[in-house]
C-alpha cells in the first residue's frame, strides 16, 4: 500500500525541507519507489537541497492545470533510481493548489507505482500547508527545541486530527510522528534548551527521531546532497535511524547525550 | 581557555528551559480547551444569564462557561461558574 507522508511544522525554518530530502532519499535507498513533492508554491527549495534545480522544467501546478503530465514534471534523482522530485511552481499563486488537483496528482502517482509520497509542507497554516497535509496517511511533525516551534507543532497536530481527509471521513487518524531537529545535548545538559522528555510531555506524539544541530547540514545543502547521504556525520546517521524507524525497524536513540570534555582537554582547548 | 579563567568561571546559572516548559504547558492546555470549545457556548451562556436574571440581578459577565476535553478520561467537562454579587437583591 502506498503511503502519503507529510513533513510539516507550522513554524518556518525548522528543517522540513532538509528532513523531506533526507527521509525521501533514505526510503528510496531501501528500494521503495519514492517521490518528494514540494508544496512550497512560490518559494521552491527542495530542488536546491536535492541538487536537481537545473533539471526542473515543469512543476506541480503545471500538472494540476493540465499543462504538463506527471512524467514531464517528475525530476529523476541522479543518485537513486527509485527517487523522483516534483518541484513547486516558482511563479504561481498558492490558490492554484486545489484539493481536487492535489487528489488527482496523488492518485496518479499511486497508480504509477509510487510506494512513498513525501509532501514537503510550506510553513504556516494556509492553503499550501493545508493541501500538503490533507491527504496524508502519516505525518512527520518537525520541531525545534524552542517555545514557538513546540507551540506551532501542537497547533499543526490539531489540524492533522481535524482538518485532514482522514479526520473528515472518520477513517483511522493520521499517524503522527515527532521529529526533533537542531537538538543540542550540551545546551540541554545546561538546562538552556527544552529536552526530548520536555517536548514529549508537551506534545504527546510518538518520537520518530532526534537530529542533532550540525554544521554538516549547511554543507550538504551547499553541495545539493541530502544530509542522509553523508553517513560519516551524526546528523546523517540520525536521519538514517529515523528512516529505519519509519519502516518499522527498531533503533536506539543516538547523539542525544552530552559527553563532557575532560578537565584537561577543557584547559588545553581540546 | 586559560587555567585562571577556568577556575574563575561562575557556576553555570540554572537555565531557562524549565520556564519555557512551564509556559508552554499553560498555553498548550489553554489552546486545547479553546479548540474543543463547542460553537454554542456563547449562546448558552447568554441563556443561562437570562434565566438567573429572572431571580436576581447579575451582569452578563458573572456567568462563566468553560468546556474542557479530558482526552485521558474519555469525558468532557462543562463548567458553569456563577459569581453572585455580595448583596444580591432578590426581587
Ligand atoms: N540539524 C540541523 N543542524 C543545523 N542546521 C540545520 C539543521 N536542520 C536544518 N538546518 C538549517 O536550518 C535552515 C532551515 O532548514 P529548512 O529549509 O530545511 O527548513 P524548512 O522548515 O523547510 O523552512 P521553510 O519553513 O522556510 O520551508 C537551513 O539553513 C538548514 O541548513
Ligand atoms: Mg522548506
Amino acid at each position: 500500500m502506498a503511503k502519503v507522508i507529510v513533513v510539516t511544522s507550522g513554524k518556518g525554518g525548522v528543517g522540513k525541507t532538509t528532513s523531506s530530502a533526507a527521509i525521501g532519499t533514505g526510503l528510496a535507498m531501501s528500494g521503495a519507489k519514492t517521490v518528494i513533492i514540494d508544496f512550497d508554491i512560490g518559494l521552491r527549495n527542495l530542488d536546491l537541497i536535492m541538487g536537481c534545480e537545473r533539471r526542473v522544467v515543469y512543476d506541480l501546478i503545471n500538472v494540476i492545470n493540465g499543462e504538463a503530465n506527471l512524467q514531464q514534471a517528475l525530476v529523476k534523482d541522479k543518485r537513486s533510481s527509485d527517487l523522483y522530485i516534483m518541484p513547486a511552481s516558482q511563479t504561481r499563486n498558492k490558490d492554484a493548489l486545489t484539493k481536487e488537483g492535489v487528489e488527482k496528482v496523488i492518485h496518479d502517482l499511486k497508480a504509477d507505482g509510487f510506494e512513498y509520497i513525501i509532501c514537503d509542507s510550506p510553513a504556516g497554516i494556509e492553503q499550501g500547508a493545508m493541501m500538503a497535509l490533507y491527504f496524508a496517511d502519516e505525518a512527520v511533525v518537525t520541531t525545534n527545541p524552542e517555545v514557538s516551534s513546540v507551540r506551532d507543532s501542537d497547533r499543526i497536530t490539531g489540524m492533522l486530527s481535524s482538518k485532514s481527509y482522514r479526520s473528515e471521513q472518520q477513517l483511522t487518524p493520521v499517524k503522527v510522528h515527532l521529529l526533533i531537529t537542531r537538538y543540542c545535548p550540551e545546551r540541554v545538559e545546561k538546562e538552556e534548551m527544552l529536552s526530548i522528555d520536555d517536548i514529549d510531555d508537551l506534545l504527546g506524539i510518538d518520537l520518530l527521531g532526534v537530529i542533532p544541530e550540525s554544521q554538516d547540514v549547511l554543507n550538504a545543502s551547499n553541495l545539493g546532497e541530502p544530509i542522509i547521504l553523508n553517513q560519516e556525520c551524526d546528523a546523517g546517521k540520525a536521519y538514517q535511524d529515523a528512516v529505519d524507524r519509519l519502516m518499522g525497524i527498531e533503533r536506539d536513540l543516538r547523539f542525544v547525550t552530552y559527553e563532557k570534555k575532560s578537565f584537561l582537554s577543557r584547559i588545553f582547548g581540546g | 581557555m586559560g587555567l585562571l579563567q577556568y577556575f574563575r568561571q561562575e557556576k553555570p546559572k540554572k537555565g531557562s528551559a524549565k520556564l519555557a516548559k512551564d509556559r508552554l504547558q499553560i498555553i498548550v492546555a489553554h489552546e486545547h480547551s479553546s479548540a474543543a470549545r463547542p460553537a454554542y457556548l456563547p449562546e448558552m451562556q447568554k441563556e443561562i444569564v437570562a434565566v438567573i436574571r429572572k431571580y436576581m440581578e447579575i451582569s452578563s459577565n458573572d456567568v462563566k462557561c468553560e468546556f474542557t476535553d479530558k482526552a485521558d478520561d474519555d469525558i468532557s467537562v462543562l463548567e458553569v461558574n456563577v459569581a453572585l454579587p455580595k448583596q444580591h437583591t432578590p426581587f
